[in-house]
């Protein structure tokens, strides 16, 4: 079922535009991937299958062919030691992906490609214009009036073509995407067999019989030129307004701790829609906060632990799949059976939980109100004061922190957030809350619910690279029940896809003369 | 016929017996009654008092069992089998007067004629 798409080691990357003079930017990006630290952009690469199994199922299996006194010297199988093997498993491996060097020569590779393919076209026409005076300009006849006002056409259209391309293509790239940029390529193919084609004729037509008619040779660049406009139009369409219309509802569950969002997405493919949706995720997820996941994670280990399997049968007798079957047959039953009092300490734990963190958000806001009475705003008139009393915001902030610090940093310990912020950071914005008038309840209002992941600190953000397992090909358009995971270091996405449903409106006319009322006569009932 | 809020209403009434016919799987008594607490008591034609919300028979189907009975149109209906019918809304006269276990109903009704028959037997009598 989570078979990985392995295939983009050999496709090449298209996430680049295709268009021309781009040097300017081209030694922007260099500098940002020359970095050993990829963490300034995002990238989206492909998992490859690790040497040892994320899960350790064969390694418990293979524990179970062994003496016959394994069963007592050792206890039940937990949770959390398969869950560290697969975390380091999976960091080491990303680990390895971004050191390797393989990923910038791909994506050089298509930039040059499009850098080529760019000049080609915006030399071609003016190509066609000047080679004639330069190969036979004896035998040329003299361009008319009719002649030049095609260049200035040219000339113009030329530059709507530039800044058309400029709009469309030289956007900095958002991500790195597993396979080729379908569309694009396509594009890209179709551009450079056209002009090829209008080469071939005009090599063999004009060059070869050295033609006389120059306004002719002018008309067909200007053929040509319109001919992209056109072509570049085809590209906005295909690339930017069809996937406009919203077609597909897709649901965005978090595996961790089941934060779920919908989204409308039009027709796009799957890599294309699991990049939308990972830009969604940053903006509208809560942040992930591993900390809060540790007390299910316990009651899950006390579930096992209160139970010992023993195999009494011995090891080979049976086949390994018929042991753990019955295995877990027989934990499921003895659980089933057992008086379980662990659906009232999760009541109890939670309500007493609860209690305390009101507790504290009271004193919290207490401190924070009390803190802020302490400063205020110079006013104009107030110039006389001594120098050593004014003080900057941040220094405003470094003399009221000390009193809310500690009933803050309680705060943060009973949620379970101390990790989200440093000392810094709440120190940065109480200089920013009280340079911009903000009340201590818009202080607060960061520390007290969680905010997306994009709000955070930057080396808070920690998964940058992004793994797209998905059944079927990742080029393929989006469809009804279209089921894929993103997967980062932490935690996962998965994300499923409905149809919107056709929608068939019918029509009804109500003239408006039609509203009439009479009053409601005494009404009659037969017996 | 008309009430003083607080005060006992009298009437001259008729004990009328309908037995109910069957047709097909309803009982009918055959005829219509319009009227009650929730209904304009401005439209009623057979009431003196327009503000009068009793149940009163609008219509009496030709030979059915309450025209058989004596039912007259335009009869105030004030008891139906025991239960009162001067304070009531439409529909709980209408489902008193349709209950399925009942065969048969023991209306209390009241007429203007009624009235004057008695006042005209009160008067030919001399009082001594």
């Amino acid at each position: 079922m989570d078979t990985e798409s392995t295939y983009s080691g050999y496709s090449y990357y298209s996430g680049r535009s295709r268009g021309s003079h781009r040097h300017g930017e081209r030694s922007r990006d260099r500098h940002k991937s020359r970095s050993k630290d990829s963490r300034s952009e995002k990238s989206v690469t492909i998992n490859t299958p690790p040497a040892e199994p994320l899960l350790g199922d064969t390694a418990v299996r293979g524990e179970q062919v062994q003496d016959d006194n394994w069963g007592e010297t050792t206890t039940a199988v937990t949770g959390t030691s398969e869950h560290s093997l697969s975390q380091e498993d999976i960091v080491r491996i990303t680990k390895d992906l971004e050191d390797s060097v393989g990923l910038d020569c791909r994506r050089y590779f298509t930039r040059t490609l499009a850098i080529i393919l760019g000049l080609l076209v915006f030399l071609t026409p003016l190509a066609f214009l000047v080679l004639p005076h330069i190969l036979w300009p004896d035998k040329l006849q003299s361009c008319g009036t009719a002649c030049e006002g095609l260049f200035i056409s040219v000339a113009f259209k030329l530059l709507i073509l530039l800044l058309a391309v400029w709009a469309l293509f030289f956007r900095p790239a958002r991500a790195g995407l597993p396979r080729v940029y379908v569309f694009r390529a396509l594009l890209a193919v179709l551009v450079l067999l056209f002009v090829i084609s209008y080469w071939l004729f005009y090599g063999v037509r004009i060059l070869d019989s050295q033609d006389e008619n120059y306004q002719g040779i002018v008309q067909y660049a200007v053929s040509l030129v319109d001919a992209l406009l056109f072509i570049h139009y085809l590209a906005i369409v295909l690339l930017e307004l069809r996937q406009l219309q919203p077609c597909y509802s897709v649901c965005v569950t978090r595996s961790t701790d089941g934060e779920t969002r919908h989204y409308n997405l039009g027709q796009l493919s799957i890599q294309r829609a699991a990049l939308a949706i990972i830009e969604h995720y940053y903006c509208d997820f809560p942040v992930h906060n591993p900390a809060l996941l540790s007390a299910s994670k316990s009651r899950a280990a006390k579930h096992l632990a209160g139970l010992k399997v023993y195999n009494v049968d011995g090891p080979g007798n049976n086949a390994a799949a018929g042991i753990a079957h019955s295995q877990s047959r027989a934990m499921i039953a003895a659980a089933a059976r057992r008086r379980d009092t662990s659906h009232n300490e999760l009541y109890y734990e939670e309500a007493e939980h609860e209690r305390r963190v009101r507790k504290r958000r009271a004193r919290l806001v207490v401190a924070v109100e009390e803190a802020f009475t302490h400063i205020k705003r110079m006013q104009e008139e107030e110039q006389k004061k001594a120098p050593g009393d004014v003080m900057d915001p941040r220094e405003a902030a470094q003399a009221i922190f000390p009193s809310m610090a500690r009933a803050l940093q309680k705060y943060l310990r009973t949620t379970k957030q101390q990790h989200c912020h440093s000392m810094e950071s709440i120190q940065q914005h109480l200089a920013f809350c009280i340079t911009n008038n903000m009340t201590p309840k818009a202080f607060l209002e960061s520390y007290l619910t969680p905010g997306p992941t994009v709000q955070y600190s930057r080396d808070f953000w920690r998964a940058r690279q992004w793994t797209l397992i998905s059944e079927a090909s990742v080029t393929n358009g989006l469809k009804d029940g279209t089921i894929f995971l993103l997967k980062c270091v932490d935690f996962s996405l998965v994300v499923t896809s409905k149809k919107i449903p056709y929608i068939q409106m019918s029509e009804e006319y109500i003239d408006p003369k039609s509203h009439k009322f009479v009053l409601r006569l005494q009404s009659e009932t037969s017996v | 016929m008309s009430f003083v809020p607080g005060q006992p209403v009298t009437a001259v009434v008729e004990r009328i017996e309908i037995q109910k016919l069957r047709q097909g799987e309803n009982l009918i008594l055959g005829f219509s009654i319009g009227g009650g607490i929730d209904q304009d008591p401005g439209q009623n034609p057979f009431s003196e008092d327009k503000s009068d919300k009793g149940i009163y028979v609008t219509r009496i189907s030709p030979k059915g069992p309450a025209d058989l009975a004596g039912l007259k149109i335009g009869d105030k209906i004030m008891q139906v089998n025991g239960w009162d019918m001067t304070m009531v809304t439409h529909d709980q006269a209408h489902k008193k007067l349709t209950k399925k276990k009942e065969d048969v109903v023991r209306l209390l009704v009241t007429r203007k004629s009624l009235e004057e028959a008695v006042k005209q037997s009160k008067g030919s009598y001399p009082k001594h």
